[in-house]
């Protein structure tokens, strides 16, 4: 213990934006395979709703000719599988266990801190998206397309993902209590019910109808349908990216906010 | 640079919570200073202050040699701590997390497995550092978050209670730690504890803060001799009344009353003994145990506060040891 070393003089400075955001991302990623029990809903859940929505359904909407409804479902269980699945609990275990602070003590680029988690929850998005397209080969569902429309749906997915998961990661910021940030899964029920997610949009009508108009997530079904069934509509897909940045306009900034009272001195 | 920590008035307030009063503090490069309060005295909240987590509500301080309101960055990076609450990621191992806070301060690969290999025979974790940090024992968890603090060769080492909870072989060993990083890092140590025992061990200068102000400053050795050369404490039936007959006892320089306890502060405790016990025996006070000691950093506490460090509890303010964050 009281062995003398020679001490080697280092010198401290900032690591810069994006050193930080690699290291901290890094640290996220490491945290994926730690934490497995958080995927397992991930997995389940989209299988099971496919499984539902499909046993249910598609009988009755594939009497109009040419409709698939499992190309139809396919984009709902991609969204069930990512939307919400965040670090936004490993937000909260570091401001509970005083690791929050102790990178506040450093010279860390404060966004960097939440970037790293975003990171991760990229990776995260892409990664428990394809049992969903294992399940769609499975099933018989042909991408129209074709590998790079899959490439597109992933982008699109991950892009989502992160959009969304301002939610979380604004609670957990703002409260660092786990059991807030579990009820951010309330916001999932409006965001992807209240939209076309058994029944096309035509089929809709009333308030429901009205209300799926407005939801921006509608257009991000929109879009991950039409690449799947459809090909490259552009309209489609720019529809579906207008989508996530209106959810982004709201949710970016409160994240934001979030992280700003978090590592206020004040 | 002529101090290491240096505060005039600093203050902090929450909301109506006055948790730091005005303190002044003088620190000098290589100094171990120890910031010795119970729960709640303001420890923790002038700590924060000093390395940037919360800003003062007036009052100014510098911290080797920057501002630590304009000129956080550089507080940072010239300062290591480790805070009350051990810092560490427990899905992290001990060898990642270093790295990472290497990393976070610039450091190079290479500069940061060199100064790991060095912290490794002051952490003495062993092959330990590849396990994964939820498997530490408390002592682990509180050497390793210490190493984390020093990754980048700090000037300047807040520690906040860091033995706190630790059994009396780890508390041992820190201090064995803080003794080594301050002598052979040059590092100013500036300590916060509520334990006497400590701040007696490890301070070379002792500041006793109780609720949220400077009650006494000096070495250790100054501010034992401030109270008088020895101390009889006697625990009697009636303390008021043993008070006021100590009081016109000739040679004594202070008599303190709390609780059952008396404590008479003299030059010569082994001379003045019996004095006191036949003072006592006729006031008619009921003795129950009479006792000849040099004086301690509480009979100080005492003196200075009026109260047992044990017994001036406050309740925490929000951002204080014990409180909510």
């Amino acid at each position: 213990m009281s062995a003398t070393t020679q001490q080697t003089r280092v010198v401290a400075r900032k690591a810069g934006f994006f050193r930080d955001v690699w290291n901290l991302g890094a640290r996220s990623l490491r945290s994926i395979p730690r934490d497995p029990e958080t995927l397992y809903p991930a997995l389940v859940i989209p299988v099971f709703f496919f499984a539902i929505n499909v046993g249910a359904l598609q009988d009755l909407t594939e009497v109009v000719p040419g409709f698939d409804y499992k190309a139809f479902q396919i984009p709902v269980a991609i969204l069930f599988a990512v939307t919400g699945l965040s670090r936004a609990n490993i937000v909260v275990t570091d401001i509970q266990s005083g690791y929050f602070d102790r990178l506040a003590l450093t010279p860390v680029n404060r966004l960097a801190i939440l970037i790293g988690f975003i990171i991760a929850d990229l990776a995260l998005a892409v990664a428990m998206s394809i049992p969903v397209y294992i399940l769609a080969f499975i099933v018989g569902v042909e991408f129209v397309s074709g590998p790079l429309g899959i490439l597109a749906l992933l982008g699109l997915t991950a892009l989502w993902a992160m959009v969304y998961n301002g939610f979380p990661y604004a609670i957990a910021l703002k409260t660092g209590n786990a059991a807030a940030v579990n009820t951010s899964f309330i916001i999932f029920f409006p965001v992807v019910f209240l939209t076309p997610l058994f029944v096309p949009k035509e089929a809709l009508t009333g308030w429901m109808s009205t209300v799926v108009t407005y939801n921006p997530v509608t257009y991000l079904l929109d879009g991950m349908r039409s690449l799947v069934s459809e090909g490259w509509v552009m309209s489609d897909i720019l529809a579906a990216l207008g989508g996530i940045a209106a959810l982004g306009v709201l949710t970016v900034p409160l994240a934001s906010w979030a992280l700003a009272g978090r590592v206020r001195r004040s | 640079m002529e101090y290491a920590v240096h505060a005039t008035g600093l203050i902090r307030h929450f909301g109506d919570v006055e948790a730091v009063k005005g303190i002044d503090l003088a620190i000098k490069p290589g100094e171990i200073y120890g910031f010795l309060g119970p729960n709640g005295a303001g420890k923790t909240t002038t700590l924060r202050m000093l390395t940037t987590l919360l800003l003062p509500t007036a009052g100014s301080a510098t911290v080797a040699g920057y501002d630590v309101v304009a000129d956080a960055l550089n507080v940072r990076l010239n300062i290591g701590t480790a805070l009350q609450e051990v810092g560490i990621d427990p899905k992290q191992r001990g060898l990642e997390m270093l790295r990472l806070q290497g990393a976070l301060y610039g450091l190079s690969r290479k500069d940061v497995d060199r100064r790991i290999s060095e912290l490794e025979a002051l952490i003495d974790i062993g092959d330990a550092l590849n396990r994964a940090i939820s498997t530490y024992s408390g002592g682990m968890k509180r050497r390793l978050d210490l190493a984390a603090s020093l990754i980048h060769h700090p000037q300047v080492l807040f520690l906040d209670e860091p033995t706190t909870g630790l059994d009396p072989l780890s508390r041992a060993r820190v201090w064995d730690y803080v003794r080594t990083v301050n002598r052979e890092m040059g590092a100013t140590v500036f300590l916060t504890t509520q334990y006497l025992e400590e701040a007696d061990a490890l301070a070379e200068r002792v500041a006793i803060v109780d609720r949220g102000v400077l009650a006494a400053e000096g070495t250790p050795a100054e501010l034992k001799r401030s109270v008088g050369a020895d101390v009889i404490v006697a625990r009697v039936a009636e303390p008021e009344q043993a008070r006021e007959a100590l009081a016109r006892v000739e040679g004594v320089q202070r008599v303190e009353a709390y609780g059952d306890e008396v404590a008479v502060s003299v030059q010569n405790g082994a001379a003045l003994i019996s004095d006191v016990a036949l003072a006592l025996a006729g006031a008619g006070v009921h003795v129950n145990e009479l006792t000849l000691r040099t004086p301690t950093l509480d009979d100080v506490f005492l003196q200075v506060t009026g109260a047992r460090m044990a017994e001036a509890e406050e309740p925490a303010a929000p951002g204080e040891e014990g409180a909510e964050a």
